[in-house]
């Protein structure tokens, strides 16, 4: 006859018995969870797709890394200059907004419009480099590392995507396909590079394998 | 017909919107201390004062300027007893002088913004100005002396 003490209230094969229907349980609840996150994520993907959106990509970068764009995205804090994107003349610099500093501020020379004449000081109202605290550097970048600096509001000047959406008819960034005489255009025509750009976020903001 | 304002002065000028402001400071106004050296922003013989900027004039249209504050060096002072005309002249800063008239401007600007700049600050501020006579070592002491005249209550623009 089997005798049970305070210490041993439940025989030792009911203990077994709960252990394994308590596991059981736990196992299916962990079943149902990652069920959900599957459907939940599937519902966030519907529309994204990583192949078309690193191509699209890759696009983007042809034009990014371009003369036109690259140039008043230095990795220094003096912008570059000219289709062999060499340091500007008279080594203007960024300044805390980007828009230079005492004598040498970029609106001094860089005029509302393109001035006409051979490599003349091109134009535009809100002539910038990106400011001292988020240089937002373009030059030097590999594809994964400025898809990436792209996509995140604290190194892409606050943006959500719906922003950089936005951004591809900025006024600055359009004036680089009207460059004034003696500068080559990007790569893309303007209308290519939108939409290479809005599939590149459209698609998943996907960045490039690092290699 | 366009009106400027040139040295608190108000003239009205019949030309064309497009022609450069220092080919209107120079012929039409006939203030000739501002010079003419390179002609596209490269030199910075040509700087003169527009709201408190140094613009470069030869890149500059006559119709930018329309209505705003333009001060060229003939009018930086009164008696040309500006920190830096005073700092100028005591340290015999110019040789031929051609493109003095530019580097002061330039000057008054950076210590206009810094009443103490650093030979770094000097440096960047006056990169956009060139002196073939190499009178550069002289510029720099001299805008440090007219900084200190300037912190001692000397007269500033």
């Amino acid at each position: 006859m089997k005798t049970y003490t305070k210490r041993n209230l439940l025989p030792k094969k009911s203990i077994t018995v709960f252990a394994i229907i308590i596991m059981v349980i736990a196992f299916m609840s962990f079943g149902l969870k990652n069920k959900s996150t599957i459907i939940t994520a599937r519902v966030e993907n519907i529309g994204k797709d990583s192949i078309e959106s690193v191509a699209a990509f890759m696009e983007v970068y042809k034009v990014l890394l371009s003369p036109r764009c690259m140039n008043c995205h230095p990795s220094g804090d003096v912008p570059l200059q000219g289709d062999d994107s060499q340091l500007h003349n008279s080594l203007p610099k960024r300044g805390k907004d980007g828009k230079g500093i005492y004598a040498m501020k970029c609106s001094n020379c860089h005029q509302s419009t393109n001035l006409e004449g051979l490599h003349k000081p091109p134009g535009h109202p809100n002539w910038h480099l990106p400011p001292a605290n988020m240089k937002m550097v373009f030059q030097g970048r590999t594809p994964s590392q400025l898809a990436k600096q792209l996509v995140n509001p604290k190194t892409n000047g606050n943006k959500s995507l719906q922003q950089l959406i936005k951004h591809a008819d900025d006024g600055l960034v359009k004036a680089g396909w009207n460059p004034g005489e003696g500068r080559t255009v990007p790569p893309l025509s303007h209308e290519a590079f939108k939409k290479a750009w809005i599939t590149w976020i459209e698609k998943g903001a996907y960045a490039p394998k690092s290699k | 017909m366009i009106t400027l304002n040139v040295n608190k002065k108000i003239y009205n000028v019949d030309v064309d919107p497009d022609t450069p402001l220092l080919w209107v400071i120079r012929d039409t106004l006939g203030l000739v201390g501002t010079k003419y050296g390179c002609g596209v922003a490269q030199c910075g013989a040509c700087v003169v004062h527009m709201n408190g900027e140094a613009v470069f004039s030869c890149v500059t249209k006559v119709s930018t300027a329309a209505g705003q504050k333009v001060v060229t060096i003939e009018g930086l002072s009164e008696k040309n007893d500006h920190p830096l005309q005073k700092a100028w002249l005591e340290l015999d800063v110019p040789q031929c002088g051609y493109c003095q008239a530019g580097q002061i401007m330039s000057a008054a600007i950076l210590l206009k913004e810094n009443k103490a700049p650093t030979d770094e600050d000097i440096d960047a501020a006056m990169s956009g100005n060139l002196c073939r006579c190499g009178t550069y070592l002289r510029i720099r002491k001299a805008i440090h002396l007219a900084a200190e005249i300037q912190r001692k209550g000397g007269k500033s623009q």
